[in-house]
């Protein structure tokens, strides 16, 4: 590992301030990615931004019709939620299924989603409940965050504080994991709000991805049926050892399909 | 530059100095003499490196030692009391939870861990929250068994 000053944020303004202080700096969360990014060298911070000490990214709440989680909440807590799990059951699902327990006792939602692993499962439930990213200065809908490989909207010293996620009437998870890693070969997240119905892929390309044409069907009828005949481009897919381009773009079908028959169930 | 840290060892208060890019699992073995926190896979994914963190099993290969300062760590070697061993050590022990023996400190420390979660569990939930430590030996029918045993001997014991 690289050498680094460390700084450990005592509020917000703090963070930033140090943050933009600092020539060549980084925010740590949880560190689930960014620890083992370290050690391999594949990053070389002049200095890291320690974030587990301020209070105002903590938190979990329900307020207008949305259920607002601080950017510091670790995956289990999320998963352990009486409150997501009664309002949101998918999403509490989607955080109990990220890596392993002892990740999840580390790892949090803002991290997850600032860092934007085309394979990552947050990114998946904040496209596909349309969820509001608040940062320190502004806030960013899903539609316009994510915007490629590893890429999000954020400035390079802006700091998300939480996540506001819309409670659907009807919503599910699923994914094809890659059975060392966890992480998602591909992963479906739909989400029915009566009126129109959102749907995210992740694991399956570049960038995580909502397909219009299912949302379209789904909101006509939702049921695994009404989307059967839709498929994804194999050209556009990822391509790695664990899977080729028709292999993930197939999958994208059978996990939508499930992720439908799971919400409905 | 070097930061001054504040933490509790197995009940032990320990006070140092230490450079940022300093792993956890380096500080516990090379600094504080507890080699029996073990260096698996060395990328976060065989759990042989499990220790307690505030009560939460955690793996210290992916913690700098900075993002310790404060906390209560618990390692393998803090879980016996004097010559008398801690329930779960025992029941890994009598099942013969293990092979090599090489993952057995983090199996022990994630087994303390679903006890404390799960109350007693059955062998589904016990394989399903193991999932984050590696065994290339057991096939780990005796490490559920054990950590079942464990859980069962902890629970009648609170």
């Amino acid at each position: 590992m690289y050498r680094f000053e460390y700084h450990r944020a005592k509020d917000i303004g703090d963070a930033v301030a140090r943050r933009q202080a600092a020539e060549d700096g980084l925010y740590l969360a949880g560190g689930m990615t960014m620890v083992p990014t370290l050690r391999q060298r594949l990053a070389s911070p002049s200095d890291l931004i320690d974030l587990a000490g301020i209070a105002a990214l903590k938190g979990l709440e329900e307020a207008d019709g949305s259920l607002r989680i601080g950017a510091m909440e670790t995956h289990a807590d999320v998963a352990a939620s009486a409150l997501v799990r009664d309002r949101i059951p998918a999403l509490s699902g989607l955080a109990g299924g990220i890596g392993d327990p002892q990740v999840r006792n580390r790892g949090t939602l803002g991290g997850s989603v600032a860092n934007a692993d085309p394979a990552a499962d947050y990114p998946a439930a904040v496209l596909g409940l349309g969820a509001t990213i608040h940062t320190d200065r502004r806030t960013i809908a899903a539609d316009d965050f994510f915007c490629g490989l590893f890429e999000t909207a954020l400035e390079d010293d802006e700091l998300i504080t939480a996540i506001s996620f819309p409670v659907p009437k009807r919503a599910a998870y699923r994914k094809f994991k890659n059975p060392v890693s966890r992480y998602a070969i591909v992963g479906v997240f739909v989400a029915d709000f009566g009126d129109y119905v959102r749907l995210a892929v992740t694991g399956a390309a570049a960038s995580i991805f909502r397909l219009p044409e299912m949302e379209a069907a789904l909101a006509g009828e939702f049921t695994a049926a009404a989307i059967k005949q839709i498929t994804v481009e194999a050209a556009e897919m990822n391509r790695d050892l664990h899977a080729g381009t028709g292999y993930r773009a197939h999958l994208v079908g059978v996990m939508a399909r499930r992720a439908v028959e799971a919400a409905n169930g | 530059m070097a930061v001054q840290i504040s933490l509790q060892i197995n009940g032990r208060t320990v006070e140092a100095e230490v450079q940022p890019n300093l792993l956890l699992v380096d500080f516990l073995r090379q600094e504080q003499r507890l080699t029996g926190t073990h260096v698996g896979c060395d990328t976060a994914q065989c759990g042989a490196c499990t220790i307690h963190l505030d009560g939460r099993a955690v793996k210290s290969c992916a913690i700098l030692t900075v993002q310790a300062d404060g906390a209560r760590i618990t390692t393998i070697e803090g879980l016996a009391s004097g010559a008398e061993l801690h329930p779960m050590q025992r029941a890994f022990h009598r099942h013969h939870g293990l092979q090599c023996g090489f993952c057995t400190p983090g199996m022990v420390m994630a087994g303390v861990s679903i006890a404390e979660n799960h109350g007693t569990p059955d062998p589904a939930v016990i394989r399903a929250e193991l999932e984050g430590n590696l065994c290339r030996c057991t096939g780990y029918h005796n490490i559920v068994k054990a950590i079942a045993a464990g859980a069962r001997e902890m629970a009648g014991r609170s």
